[in-house]
């Protein structure tokens, strides 16, 4: 068992890296536009793929995640505040999952 | 006046990391329902709870860790751990390289340092959502929280199994999907181009999930893939001004 301990050494070393490398490496603002645009975007993106389809598989039934996403979507639109739009999607997933069963 | 300026700098490094601490919270909770099934996942290619919690405290990170656990059950060798760390964890390469630039550049290296420890999809949402230049203690105060709830979840996860209730661990699965959709629609609200980007980008990955021979694609790599096409295709469409909309 005790090589997993160097398995983990590894892993956590190179994830690091993958990190650190371009926050340590790249210094300065970038100039060029098509960058500057390429990574404004990047987070919408990024967030967006993360976010679906993945969500409707994360509950017990695709309905209780649906209506937590469709709970997301209102609370993002109307409130944006991010502790509540993430409570108030998890209590409606509770909630539609106590009236389901 | 260099006193102050520092007086101020530290003031408002400490509201940061209280602000940090709060927004923590959600991460922090979505962290230990998804932990508590890292940790069942840990026992059962017959890890103990001790080193299933201190792989979570040094990797935090989701598929990372399930596909470090899956080269480990495996018994392949320590070159394919390096490779397949690197590929299924790749988005981070370009997380870290959009937070470099969302940082102030005169960023101690320090800070550089340590942020990057704690470069996590959830945390990277939040950091994402602020006006303007990340304070790093912003991220610190957030790492505070989550930190504890992903690697005491891992633990708790390999020792009790499966004892929390199924309603609860699946109602605070859909945390992190909330949050990263409150860091994503609210500019999507007031910027045409940006609701776009992130419809197109939520179609394309239902896409990839579905179709055959996309299907098989890893998450981890079809978020790299999509990120790199939508988000060069969007900004040769409408690059973003020169200054002014600081990223």
């Amino acid at each position: 068992m005790k090589e997993y301990y160097l398995y983990i050494l590894l892993a956590a070393l190179t994830i690091y890296a993958v990190r650190a490398l371009p926050m340590t490496l790249i210094r300065r603002d970038i100039k060029s536009p098509f960058i500057r645009s390429f990574l404004y975007y990047v987070p919408y993106v990024t967030l967006a793929v993360m976010t679906f389809p993945a969500i409707l598989s994360a509950t017990g039934s695709i309905r209780s995640a649906a209506v937590g996403l469709a709970a997301a979507l209102l609370l993002a639109y109307f409130d944006g505040n991010l502790f509540r739009v993430a409570l108030g999607a998890c209590a409606a997933v509770y909630v539609a999952e106590l009236l389901m069963l | 006046m260099d006193e102050m300026t520092e007086q101020q700098r530290k003031t408002g490094s400490r509201s940061w990391y209280l602000r940090g601490l709060k927004d923590g919270v959600p991460i922090g909770l979505g962290y230990f329902a998804v932990a508590f099934t890292m940790g069942i996942t840990a026992k059962n290619i017959g890890m103990t709870p001790l080193q299933a919690a201190v792989m979570s405290a040094a990797m935090h990170a989701s598929a990372g860790q399930f596909a470090a656990m899956t080269v480990m059950a495996s018994g392949a060798g320590y070159l394919e751990m390096i490779v397949t760390t690197v590929i299924v964890n790749l988005r981070y390469l370009l997380m870290a390289c959009s937070l470099s630039q969302k940082i102030d550049s005169k960023t101690k290296m320090r800070h550089r340092l340590l942020m990057s420890y704690y470069i996590t999809d959830e945390i990277f949402g939040a950091a994402c959502g602020v006006q303007g230049r990340l304070n790093p203690f912003y991220q610190y105060g957030m790492a505070t929280v989550a930190g504890p709830g992903w690697t005491v979840g891992t633990f708790l996860g390999a020792v009790f199994g499966s004892i929390l209730p199924m309603r609860l661990a699946n109602a605070m699965n859909v945390a992190l999907y909330g949050m990263f959709l409150a860091v994503i629609i609210p500019p999507a609200r007031k910027d045409k181009m940006i609701a776009s980007v992130v419809v197109i980008s939520m179609a394309a990955s239902y896409l990839f999930s579905v179709l055959p021979g996309l299907r098989v694609i890893s998450s981890g790599f079809r978020i790299m893939i999509l990120t790199i096409l939508i988000a060069g295709i969007a900004a040769v469409i409408k690059p973003v001004a020169e200054e002014g909309d600081s990223h």
